[in-house]
């Protein structure tokens, strides 16, 4: 397992290196200058030092090393920085956003929490609320119960989530007035009060997000007990003598969640990418917010370096998706 | 076996239909047998002749739908297990009624440690406790003959070959001292040589134990190697059973004797071309009102087309369901 | 059929074969070591002839017949058929030699395409070699249907519409399109009913008097290979344990395993079942990957000696046309001429592999 683990994370480095010159290179290549949006008024020459200032009078592999090196060294030097309380990495240049003048990191971290807790918790509860219903209508399959999940996921997954976004808005927050249409992130939690503000405000994103990715998982988990629930050794399990509630919860949900389990694992970078809709009808400034904003703007270090994070969690939770499977079935062996 | 022993299983009259989209199909029609005191009965007959289902439908192991158990008696230890509430009779399977399958390789599950799977049964069935269950689990491994008996209950199945995972499925189907153990294509999957490694297991189980077996299969050659008794089963009915010695020596049903006929010989004279039941088994979407069997006989004529033969005594113990009579050559009853 | 197969041509040559697949680990995923399902087999086939190839599951009796079609490439070995090399031929004479050579699966189910008409799966070979206008194709696919008893109205059903052994016939056409003279026959009837695998059997014998086909029969079934082999290889743990003509192998059996293997078959006669006394081997097959030292049955071989332990006994003839790998029979060495017997032979694999 553990030389598999290393194997693959060295597999791991040529891949990411690929990924961040192509996300480099079409940043780069794409039209669009950061000085556009600086008044015609400013005199060419400024122009010349202002763009020799962002370092763009560089070569484009120059520029794409000394991002590498940036993005791999100076950054999680600063990372550490941060939590020690030590100073590695003072006097290093970091990825500086043109868009805020600022490091690009610092305003990630700043945005990691709403997304986190509004994105994050919608995944949990999706999968929370997706899991039993997948069960039920698995062993009750084309039931009642089995014909409305199908129908409310089919919804869940083909309907966009800016549609059903702008109706829990229009029916809750502007007819009945229960949710505020807008998420307020500068709101701070300290007592009760504005806690239960701060679960109201959550309400509608998460709603959304976890009727999209509970009516996703669901199917999955519909699909792979129904694998399951024909398999010989249910009949043998039955054939015990064992309970339905013993042979469906413990023999057949315990080989189901096993295919489930990496799915789970391998949406999770999706969290980190931020629901960019979802994240822009209900106004929720996390990281889909930050991104939709520096591409707007042509703030070529922020994009480069939002995107590129989600490779690096994308490949990151493939590999752990690939070792959970080798935790969970017994008849995997990495090695 | 001692003739009138008591049978420990009576079933009557046993119907199961299964219900498809293209409609009824009629897998059991009207079988009705008895299980006696350490018998082994021998079930033979191709697929889809009704022999697994027939099994499965005594204790309830069929999907219900598409299966449905329409009529019959099961009469096992004083009671009608088809009239049975669901919960009874899983205190009667496992317990009373073991079973083991065809494959091996997938009856086990793959996720639970061979020591698990074991102990399940006891501790439901007898409520023994962890350390009781893996003790007896442990006796139960070494009388199948797993080596290193103790150590193995932590294995997972798939660190077990396939003639070992037969012998961990005896186990459980014997962990609780069953009444009857129902064996349904025990030794199909199995190469020939560990095939004759579980029929010898089974052989020695019987001595020791005493439970009667039913065992269901195809082959003809195993059949006639382990069983006391033999059903021949053919769209969904018993055509012909009898004594095992009587059955091979005097067949009387023209499907036992043609499936007789179709199995190359190993020593002797070598046939030069094998003999061939020509076409199909049936696929009954109604209730049969005629022999099942008419289509591929040789010997059919107009009555088999217009009533279903029902099982006649030819001898002592053996009876048939076929108009023709191979002696005479004519149809009789 | 009955007499022994007149010598004739060699159809088939393969010696020394080997098939390796390679067991990797660590970061790097270096060799660690090898499956070796096919290690260094010997045989011939002769024209017109059947030689039956059986074993237990894992065997590489499969494996063995794949890669002598070359549906693998083999690790080590020379195969000719009709004299062409092909395991060294590249692959475009490969493929100009494929219609010679054809196989027919075990499982009819898998291995016809679910979404072809028959007459689509029957054809596809004649439109990749051969080039036949449309109604010579279909002619084609007609007589072939008919050879094999297939009725030509179901040409454009698919397979699903068909019963297990119609499909056997359907693979059995497929095969035969192309005029091969070889087929290699991959257990065809382990996934039949018994009566139907009588009618897929004689349908075989029928088209190789006809056709003049050769066939390599792999199964597990005993009994049916003594109905249809001339002559018989017996394979344990990717070796050939024994080969030799049909009626002597099955009437005395040279090798142990051969000995252990019929005596394991159950016959239907319930007086011959009472009274036999049977050779009951202890335990599995050895891992491919790790067979034991000496002789590689020796670790369940009720007549092992010290001997068998350490050293590998050659592949030899024991008897004119008659080989065996086994110490019991080495005291009969010097009686060995290198093949010149009348007898179908194999060439002898060379001392103890490596």
């Amino acid at each position: 397992m553990l030389t598999y683990a290393l194997r693959r994370l060295l597999i791991a480095i040529p891949t990411l290196l690929f990924i961040s010159l192509v996300i480099f290179l079409l940043l780069d290549l794409a039209p669009g200058d950061p000085l556009s949006d600086q008044p015609l008024t400013v005199p060419p020459e400024v122009r010349e030092k202002m763009r020799t200032a962002l370092g763009l009078d560089q070569s484009v592999w120059v520029r794409y090393v000394l991002w590498l090196k940036q993005f791999f060294w100076v950054e999680p030097l600063n990372t550490l920085d941060a939590i020690l309380g030590t100073s590695m990495a003072e006097g290093q240049q970091r990825i500086v956003s043109w868009q805020f003048r600022s490091p690009a990191m610092d305003v990630i971290w700043q945005r990691m929490p709403q997304t986190l807790t509004v994105v994050g918790l919608a995944y949990v509860v999706g999968v929370l609320i997706a899991l039993p219903i997948g069960i039920i209508s698995a062993y009750r399959q084309y039931s009642w119960f089995d014909q409305i999940g199908t129908f409310v996921s089919m919804i869940g997954f083909s309907v966009p989530t800016f549609f059903t976004g702008v109706v829990l808005i229009i029916i809750f927050a502007v007819k009945l007035q229960w949710f505020p249409s807008i998420y307020d992130t500068t709101l701070r939690i300290t007592d009760w009060s504005s806690f239960w503000q701060q679960a109201r405000q959550m309400v509608m994103p998460v709603t959304v997000l976890a009727l999209f990715n509970a009516s996703q998982i669901s199917r999955f988990m519909r699909a792979s007990m129904l694998d399951n629930l024909g398999q010989d050794y249910v009949r043998t399990a039955r054939a015990k003598g064992m309970t339905e509630r013993v042979v469906v919860l413990k023999h057949v949900l315990r080989n189901s969640l096993i295919p489930v389990v990496t799915v789970i694992a391998l949406g999770v970078p999706t969290i980190f990418g931020g629901a960019i809709i979802t994240e822009q009808v209900f106004k929720v400034n996390g990281l889909g917010q930050l991104l939709i904003t520096a591409i707007y703007a042509n703030d070529l270090p922020m994009v480069q370096t939002l995107t590129f994070i989600f490779a690096v969690l994308i490949v990151a939770f493939n590999l752990i998706a690939d070792m959970l499977y080798g935790v969970l079935d017994p008849r995997i062996r990495y090695d | 076996m001692p003739d009138g022993a008591q049978p420990v299983l009576d079933v009557k009259g046993l119907k199961t239909v299964f219900l498809t989209r293209g409609g009824e199909v009629h897998a059991v029609n009207s079988v009705s047998f008895d299980l006696r005191q350490g018998e082994l009965l021998g079930v033979v007959g191709e697929s889809g002749s009704g022999k697994s289902v027939t099994m499965m439908s005594l204790i309830g192991l069929l999907p219900s739908p598409p299966a449905d158990v329409r009529a019959g008696a099961v009469l096992f230890g004083g009671e009608d297990l088809l009239k049975c509430s669901a919960d009874h009779l899983r205190d009667v399977r496992g317990a009373d009624i073991g079973f083991i399958f065809q494959d091996p390789m997938t009856s086990l599950n793959p996720v639970f440690k061979v020591g698990f799977q074991i102990m399940e049964p006891l501790r439901r069935h007898m409520g023994l406790g962890k350390a009781q269950a893996r003790t007896r689990a442990r006796e139960l491994l070494e009388l199948v003959g797993i080596p290193d008996a103790g150590r193995r209950l932590d294995d997972y199945p798939h660190q077990f070959s396939g003639g070992m995972r037969q012998r961990v499925m005896i186990a459980i189907a014997l962990a609780c001292d069953p009444k009857v153990l129902i064996a349904d294509e025990p030794t199909t999957a199995l190469d020939v040589t560990i095939q004759a490694q579980i029929i010898e297991l089974v052989k020695e189980l019987r001595q020791k134990l005493g439970m009667a077996i039913v065992w269901i299969t195809h082959d003809l050659g195993v059949i006639a190697g382990i069983a006391d008794r033999v059903m021949v089963m053919y769209g969904g009915q018993i055509v012909e059973q009898a004594p095992v010695g009587e059955l091979f020596a005097n067949p009387r049903h023209p499907y036992t004797r043609a499936l007789l006929g179709t199995v190359p010989a190993l020593r002797g004279p070598r046939e030069a071309k094998l003999n061939v039941i020509e076409g199909q088994p049936p696929i009954l979407t109604a209730a049969p009102a005629a022999c099942a069997f008419r289509d591929r006989c040789a010997h059919a004529f107009a009555r088999c087309s217009a009533e279903n033969p029902a099982r006649r005594p030819v001898v002592a113990g053996h009876d048939v369901a076929c108009f023709w009579d191979p002696e005479t050559g004519a149809a009789d009853a | 059929m009955l007499d022994a197969p007149t010598p004739g041509r060699k159809l088939v040559e393969v010696s020394d074969l080997k098939m390796y697949f390679p067991i990797t680990a660590g970061i790097f995923r270096r060799r660690v070591g090898d499956v070796k399902a096919v290690d260094n087999v010997s045989f011939d086939i002769y024209e017109g002839e059947t030689l039956g190839l059986v074993g237990e599951s894992g065997c590489g009796k499969s494996t063995c017949g794949r890669v002598i079609l070359r549906l693998y490439e083999p690790t080590a070995g020379t195969i000719r058929i009709a004299g062409r090399d092909i395991a060294a031929a590249p692959q475009d004479e490969l493929r100009r030699l494929r219609p010679t050579m054809q196989m027919v699966f075990q499982d009819p189910q898998a291995s016809l395409n679910p979404r072809m008409t028959v007459a689509a799966i029957i054809g596809e070979p004649i439109d990749e070699h051969a080039r036949l206008d449309k109604a010579a194709r279909l002619a084609r696919i007609y007589e072939l249907m008919d050879q094999v008893g297939l009725n030509r109205n179901f040409a454009n059903r698919y397979p699903h519409e068909f019963s297990g052994g119609q499909r056997q016939r359907i693979g059995i056409a497929r095969a035969l399109a192309l005029n091969p003279k070889f087929i290699v026959c991959d257990e065809p009837i382990a996934a039949l009913d018994v009566s139907i695998q009588a009618q897929v059997v004689n349908l075989l014998e029928e088209l190789q008097d006809r056709l003049g086909l050769t066939y390599l029969f792999i199964s597990h079934d005993l009994s049916m290979v003594r109905h249809i082999a001339d002559r018989v290889a017996v394979m344990y743990l990717g070796q050939i344990a024994e080969l030799g003509p049909r009626d002597a192998l099955y009437a005395e059996p040279l090798h142990p395993y051969t000995q252990a293997l019929l005596s394991a078959v159950p016959e239907p006669d319930p007086v011959v079942e009472a009274t036999r006394r049977r050779v009951i081997l202890t335990g599995d097959v050895p891992s491919p990957a790790n067979p034991p030292k000496g002789c590689n049955f020796s670790t369940r071989c009720p007549k092992v000696m010290a001997i068998c332990r350490e050293v590998e006994p050659a592949f030899r003839e024991i008897v004119p046309g008659r080989f065996a790998a086994c110490h019991l029979h080495s005291d009969t060495d010097s009686n060995t001429t290198a093949g010149q017997t009348a007898a179908p032979e194999a060439p002898r694999s060379t001392q103890q592999g490596e």
